[in-house]
């Protein structure tokens, strides 16, 4: 028997499975819907828990059995998570529940989009330099987005996006692909950076630039820094030079050192000065001091002024997190000389240390909906567009709260972290699958010339148990049908 | 952990390996290939055998498949062995089949997979003993003095226990298996559960899949069967008719269709391929080689005279 054409290859997995419309391959997750590959995990359904997420509400304890009514639904929410999609688009979404939310009746249009504009904006929490600005970021060798700009205390990456998506090669493209469906579903992804560091990504948990994990967040920027701990130095050293890529700070020329009184030292730094006790390119970004790329840290500094400086003055050099510092005292010609850092300054680098906090990457999905898949939820596209736009229609991802951006369209952003676990799938076309969910009142609802013969009430997915996976709500999301406040 | 070949499955993401939320059980998915691992004992022998089972299971499916097309062919009494351990040992427990019936060394996959990860944890560390569980299909570990207490099911879409049997670490019984055509393959048979105890986990999965497909009532009626290759374009069993439903039965066909399994599996007992095996057809429970081996399978009377 040959292979029929509406059968499709599965290529999820190398048993590469030929799976006919309507059924599932070897391993029961991945199914061919009406010619295309969908994932089948459990369909995810929120409950919202009694207290701080700790216990869930038992599944049927309030939802007598389903009398044909609109059951009251405040304590559970069907995400898209798991939903499966309709194809074409102009089908009905396939969850389209109704619910009754503080006597009104809301509805909540449950699909599992398929987003070829899309990708991720992913926040590295390092000062260290990962790569120049405008850089390819690879994941296998293949492109998958570029560095951003910068963000405090933070390196910042795009990736994804359509372009990579389908406008590469296939290679380039399944890649991208592996990339943001991994980093989405809050798995590792190493990623190289062009003429920079091979970065290790997960979301929510710390960078690993070059094979180090980074521990800190900055303290704040070198001169912020002078700011912070003046006060802390003053009367314990006579000169603290604080390293940084971006604002090196320099305490007796600092604004916060000249009002304390600190004497000038006679220092001298490369670079070029900004304001006073600031300068700007001490030395070229790299993954060292401060982000800078030196290892001595005296390589910024030039001979001490001879009129000024003073052999036996104390000089403390110190990175952004505390964790490079060094300590000088100067001879008698001038020259620092390293010693070791006396104890009431080994309890300042420390408390820059304690006030960093922990560096995290985070990742935010960003993807359109502004296409067909409004199809799904109503004849009238646009409307819900407009919808979203005046704040009647609420989006989540996952029960996720999302940022929805001005302007055109829909475009969405949301903390993969906030949803539940492997939210995320793919098709092969390739394009990332993500959980979408529209909830409205009913009446605005068929105002928008939604699917109204579609609308189900929650108590009929609520008696189908088996295919349903019930988590609890993150307490820290607001609840999707709360009523705004 | 590094990987030498770069399309290898954990490069790519797709194995998925963790602890359950109970802090004790070691769970791997890879594909069609889901993995439940328990080891006991001493904390460092526990760990060790994990760090042990989830190397050996990264590379898993990409070796299988790299001999697919092979291992679906019907399996054949002699000839040239794979290259794969995990295909050699399919090939092995199906093999003293060869001769009378229809099977190819995917019905072993499973339990295959479950003996090549537990022989892996053994290499290196000592639990007191140990499970892989690949879907049902069980390898075995126990030290001297060790038992496993272990549940039957008997439908294997459905949690409901129809029984227990302990395994004691005298009995030679290392591997379980339990096949039935409302399991996750096919079956030729109508056997809602067939569950095998035998010496290894790829004996017992290759059996357990022999005598539920004998467990039959050819060309009838309240029986719906399709081609295999209908559902499956490219399933091993090709144009083969598999059981896609099965109506309710009268007690007499339900003790017919149970009898010629029965028969099957005195016959593997015979031939000391399995140990024993429980047949299940709705509600109804055969059990073969319970009376002659340490093993004791005790049913549940309650559930019995419910179901009468």
């Amino acid at each position: 028997m040959s292979v029929a054409d509406d059968a499709i290859r599965c290529d999820a997995c190398p048993v590469l499975c030929y799976i006919r419309p309507g059924r599932t391959g070897s391993c029961d997750r991945y199914a061919n819907a009406g010619g295309q590959l969908v994932r089948l995990d459990p369909h995810i359904v929120l409950e919202r828990a009694v207290s701080r997420g700790e216990t869930l509400v038992p599944f049927l304890e309030k939802a007598r059995e389903w009398d044909g009514t609109l059951v009251s639904g405040q304590e559970t929410f069907v995400t898209a998570i798991g939903a499966g999609t309709t194809y074409p688009d102009y089908k009905p979404a396939p969850f389209i529940i109704s619910s009754e939310v503080a006597g009104v009746d809301m509805v909540t249009v449950v699909t599992e989009g398929i987003f070829s504009y899309c990708g991720v904006k992913v926040k590295i929490d390092t000062d260290r330099h990962l790569g120049a600005e405008c850089s390819t970021v690879r994941m296998q060798g293949e492109a998958v987005g570029h560095v951003t700009t910068n963000e405090y205390g933070s390196q910042m990456l795009s990736l994804g996006g359509v372009r990579h998506l389908t406008g590469g090669s296939r290679h380039e493209g399944t890649a991208t692909c592996d990339t943001l469906l991994h980093l989405c579903n809050r798995k590792a992804v190493e990623l190289k950076i062009d003429d920079g560091a091979t970065v290790v990504v997960q979301a929510e948990k710390a960078p690993v630039v070059d094979g180090v994990q980074e521990e800190r967040m900055r303290v704040g920027c070198g001169s912020a820094t002078i700011g912070m701990f003046a006060k802390q130095w003053f009367g314990k050293v006579d000169e603290v030079v604080v390293v940084d890529d971006h604002i090196t700070g320099v305490l007796s020329e600092h604004q916060a050192g000249k009002l304390l009184g600190v004497p000038e030292s006679g220092i001298k730094l490369k670079g070029r000065r900004s304001t006073p006790g600031r300068y700007f390119r001490v030395a070229e970004p790299g993954t060292s001091w401060g982000g800078t790329n030196i290892d001595d840290p005296l390589s910024i500094l030039g001979p001490f002024d001879r009129e000024v400086a003073r052999p036996g003055l104390r000089l403390l050099m110190v990175s952004t997190t505390g964790e490079h510092h060094a300590y000088f005292e100067l001879d008698e010609q001038l020259h620092p000389e390293q010693k070791e850092l006396p104890a009431p300054l080994c309890k300042s680098v420390e408390r820059i240390r304690e006030n960093c906090e922990p560096a995290l990457c985070s990742v935010l999905f960003i993807g359109g909906a502004g296409g067909s898949l409004r199809a799904g939820v109503t004849e009238n596209p646009v409307e819900l567009t407009h919808s979203v736009r005046n704040a009647l229609t609420r989006v989540t991802c996952g029960g996720a709260p999302v940022y929805v951006w001005p302007g055109g369209g829909i475009t969405i952003m949301a903390d993969v972290s906030r949803m539940p676990e492997n939210a995320f799938g793919y098709v092969p076309t390739p394009a990332l699958v993500a959980p979408i969910e529209f909830t409205l009142k009913l009446s605005d609802y068929a105002t928008l010339g939604g699917y109204m013969d579609h609308v189900r009430p929650l108590g009929s997915i609520k008696r189908d148990e088996e295919s349903h996976r019930r988590l609890a709500a993150r307490p820290d999301n607001p609840w999707p049908l709360a009523a705004e406040k | 952990m590094n990987c030498g070949e770069t399309n290898c499955a954990e490069m790519k993401g797709r194995a998925q390996i963790r602890m359950l939320s109970d802090g004790r059980r070691l769970h791997m998915q890879d594909g069609p290939i889901d993995v439940i691992v328990h080891a006991f004992g001493e904390r460092r022998e526990i760990e060790l055998a994990y760090r042990a089972a989830a190397r050996r299971f990264v590379g898993v499916l990409d070796e299988l498949c790299s001999e697919l097309g092979y291992l679906r062919q019907p399996a054949c009494e002699s000839g040239p062995l794979p290259s794969g351990m995990v295909a050699r040992r399919m090939v092995a427990a199906v093999r003293p089949y060869a001769a009378d019936t229809f099977i190819t060394p995917m019905a072993a996959v499973a339990g295959s997979v479950a003996e090549e990860i537990l022989e892996s944890m053994m290499s290196i560390a000592k639990p007191s003993r140990a499970y892989v569980n690949d879907g049902g299909d069980i390898a075995l570990h126990l030290s001297p003095g060790e038992k496993f207490v272990v549940g039957m099911v008997e439908r294997p879409d459905q949690a409901s226990l129809f029984g227990t049997t302990t395994i004691l670490s005298r009995d030679s019984i290392r591997g379980i298996a339990t096949s039935g055509w409302r399991g996750r393959s096919f079956s030729l048979g109508i056997a809602d559960a067939v569950t095998v105890l035998a010496d290894t986990a790829a004996m017992a999965d290759a059996a357990a899949t022999v005598v539920a497909n004998a467990v039959d009532l050819p060309g009838h009626p309240k029986v719906e069967r399709i081609q295999a290759c209908q559902l499956t374009p490219d399933s091993d069993l090709g144009e083969r008719m598999v059981t896609q439903a099965v109506g309710e039965l009268s007690h007499d066909e339900i003790f017919a269709a149970l009898e010629a399994g029965i028969r099957m599996a005195e016959r593997l007992r015979g031939s000391r391929l399995i140990h024993a095996a429980a047949l299940n057809l709705q509600g109804q429970t055969r059990v073969v080689g319970a009376g002659c081996s340490p093993l004791m399978v005790s049913s549940m009377p309650d559930r019995r005279l419910v179901n009468a």
